[in-house]
């Protein structure tokens, strides 16, 4: 028979001597170098036993779980958040009827960055582009009618992680759950902010040391919650490439359980529960190869490098969701086909659950109608196409391992680059990031620019714009939010609130875990902007170098 | 010789989603522009101090939280206070049709939603500001 290198230097040169190839980019989006076939050559250096195995076991290439999809569907989790509380949990309670199996909450920027409804740079802000939740008031209405102990949900908050997450433990309390049965997800991974998305607050170090704190007082007091989903998603929406978001990803991962370890945490107390969150973006089969890759890597981490015994310490649980930043203005149905490819990739990577974008996002918050047509793209791909029927159907294939293969040896050459550096804290202050990630994303717009990388409607087969209905924010919004606020500050007893926050300030400087004060300023209702002030001044605020 | 297109790139309110900024400020750099770009988290009257300072012709917002009409309002009147009404201002970002008109109404110049091209925004400058230029003589 003869190999791959003779066929290309013979047949395929000849052949394409006759039919020319076309004038295309024959690489992935991240600008690895695509061959025109692949062969068993290819995986010549795949070891199957070592480096695919079975689903559901060591290294979990082919997923975490033996049966994955046969025994239980990836969980349909849709983000959703604007205007008031009421008006998000109208949202929520639609999307439960629909059938959507979990909660997933966008908040707003006030909220992101830790200031309450009605503070000065809350103006203008308040409710755009997620809920605003200024305090245990807001958390009530929110989740009203919703069981804390059979829904899951996920919170995307950051630097005020510790706050919200303590919010909502005060409000499933109050409902009189037990919180050894309450279960979700805060996103809670300061790490890809600062490489990013920008949202922090506090410096690196304060701000990671928040959140071993939750790694600490989780697993002990909510063990069903996953304190935190280290994210590759907004690295990729800041432009990165596909192996730059493995990497650092897992990068940040590491570096929070390093952090773990010197508090003196055992590996397996904490590990199972650490969640990620990856992109799903158009280059099919780069994304299939890495959450394949993703898997891999972590759990030879885990078991290799610290020594984690638990086999659930291995397993990479993560959330996907389609790339944002691939959807356009121009057009904007044809998202509609990017979404539904998008989607396809992840469930064939094996994602543990799955946000879709809706197609109306590239220009303003989704509609309804908008957001119920991409949940019924994962009940398509669900229930229709039959690629949930059995596990990991593209394990095998020459052109697949070969890419899973790659990315992670190129992911493992970036852990290199970054202890070279000094660690993820150094390299984000060396502004590594920054710039790796500024240079890719820079580059991806030049070949976008002149012509190289078609992008339908956008620099090839453009038309008129069609009009679609857009979802607009109550202008109200913003009064709501203050009266309640008022109402809450009137309300409260306030030597209890004071001497919340009192001893939050104690447990922040003496470098105590600050979560049960957290809980208590929850249960008080501090707040979220009164809490985190008292850490702007213990800690400082943490300003970025400008580079462009 | 004309002098080159002074350009400030904002970021204004607390969203930290930066690569369009970046983006911009690094196209319209590579086209001769002198380019300045403010970081993070800046205030409407930051933004309207900065181009006063820094004398550009045209002072760039991206805006992609919702939060635009504010914004632009806040920087096309502050700039209008101080007499600078001559600064084009301009923008980009999640911005949806319907909000255009009300924008062109307040004085804001293009805006450039997602999937322009950095060329058209380059374009666009070298068209807009000699002209302004010319008006303002």
């Amino acid at each position: 028979m003869k190999d791959k290198q003779r066929w290309l230097r013979e047949d395929y040169a000849e052949a394409t001597e006759r039919f020319a190839e076309r004038d295309a980019l024959f690489e992935t989006l991240s600008g690895i170098p695509v061959d025109p076939i692949y062969t068993a050559d290819d995986r010549a250096s795949v070891d199957e036993a070592a480096d695919l195995g079975f689903p559901g076991a060591y290294p979990y290439t082919r997923g975490v779980q033996p049966s994955m999809y046969r025994g239980k569907l990836w969980t349909m989790r849709m983000f959703a958040g604007f205007g008031t509380a009421e008006q998000t949990n109208e949202r929520f309670h639609r999307l439960l009827e629909a059938g959507q199996t979990g909660l997933s909450t966008a908040f707003d920027l006030p909220t992101l960055m830790g200031y309450d409804s009605d503070h000065a740079f809350a103006r203008g802000e308040v409710g755009k582009c997620g809920v605003a939740v200024s305090s245990l008031a807001d958390m009530e209405v929110l989740f009203d009618g919703i069981d804390p102990e059979t829904i899951t949900t996920s919170m995307t908050i950051n630097s005020p992680a510790n706050a919200i997450w303590a919010m909502y433990l005060a409000m499933a309390m109050k409902k009189g759950a037990d919180l050894d049965k309450v279960g979700g997800t805060i996103q809670n991974d300061i790490l890809k902010e600062f490489i990013a998305q920008k949202e922090f607050i506090f410096p690196p170090e304060p701000s990671v040391k928040l959140v071993v704190d939750t790694f600490e007082w989780g697993p002990v007091n909510v063990p069903r919650w996953n304190f935190i989903s280290v994210s590759g998603y907004h690295i990729r929406e800041a432009g990165s490439t596909a192996v730059q978001e493995l990497a650092f990803t897992l990068a940040d991962g590491i570096h929070y359980v390093r952090k773990a370890l010197e508090r003196g945490l055992d590996i397996d107390e904490f590990a199972p529960r650490i969640s990620f969150f990856f992109n799903v973006h158009n280059d099919f089969f780069e994304e299939i190869a890495k959450y394949r890759a993703a898997r891999r890597i972590w759990a030879r981490q885990m078991r290799e490098v610290f020594g984690a015994r638990d086999p659930r310490s291995w397993m990479l649980r993560t959330h996907a969701q389609t790339a944002g930043v691939s959807l356009t203005a121009q057009q904007p149905l044809v998202n509609v086909a990017r979404v539904a490819i998008q989607a396809l990739a992840g469930v064939l990577g094996g994602t543990n659950s799955l946000h879709t974008d809706a197609y109306d996002e590239a220009l303003a918050l989704p509609t309804e109608d908008a957001a119920t047509l991409a949940l019924r793209t994962q009940q398509v791909i669900a229930y229709e196409t039959g690629v949930a029927n059995t596990v990991d159907p593209l394990a095998g294939s020459y052109y697949l391992e070969s890419l899973t293969g790659e990315m992670e040896r190129q992911a493992l050459a970036y852990f290199e680059q970054i202890d070279a550096l000094g660690g993820v804290e150094q390299a984000i202050e060396a502004g590594f990031f920054a710039r790796e990630v500024g240079d890719a994303s820079w580059r991806q717009q030049r070949d976008i620019d002149e012509g190289r990388r078609w992008v339908v409607g956008v620099n090839a087969f453009r038309q008129e714009n069609p009009e679609v209905p857009i979802q607009l924010v109550d202008p109200e919004v913003s009064r709501v939010q203050e009266e309640r606020l008022q109402r809450v500050r009137r309300e409260r007893d306030p030597e209890r609130a004071e001497a919340a926050l009192a001893g939050l300030r104690r447990a922040a400087k003496q470098g105590a875990n600050t979560m049960p004060a957290f809980v208590e300023c929850a249960l008080a209702y501090c707040t979220l902007g009164e809490q985190m002030d008292v850490l702007r001044e213990v800690y400082g605020v943490y300003e970025e170098p400008v580079l462009i | 010789m004309e002098r080159p297109i002074r350009v400030l790139i904002a970021k204004p309110g607390l969203d930290g989603h930066d690569r369009g900024a970046k983006v911009i400020a690094r196209a319209l750099r590579d086209a001769g522009m002198e380019v300045i770009y403010t970081g993070l988290r800046q205030t409407g009257a930051m933004i309207v101090n900065a181009a006063i300072q820094e004398d550009v012709d045209a002072v760039g917002l991206s805006v992609l939280s919702g939060a635009h009409m504010h914004y632009f309002r806040e920087v096309v009147e502050g700039l209008a206070a101080r007499g600078a009404e001559d600064i084009l201002v301009f923008g980009g970002g999640i911005v949806p049709d319907q909000d255009l008109a009300a924008l062109d109404e307040l004085g804001v110049g293009a805006i450039f939603t997602p999937g322009a091209n950095t060329r058209d925004v380059v374009e666009y400058l070298r068209r807009e500001v000699p002209e302004r230029r010319r008006a303002g003589v």
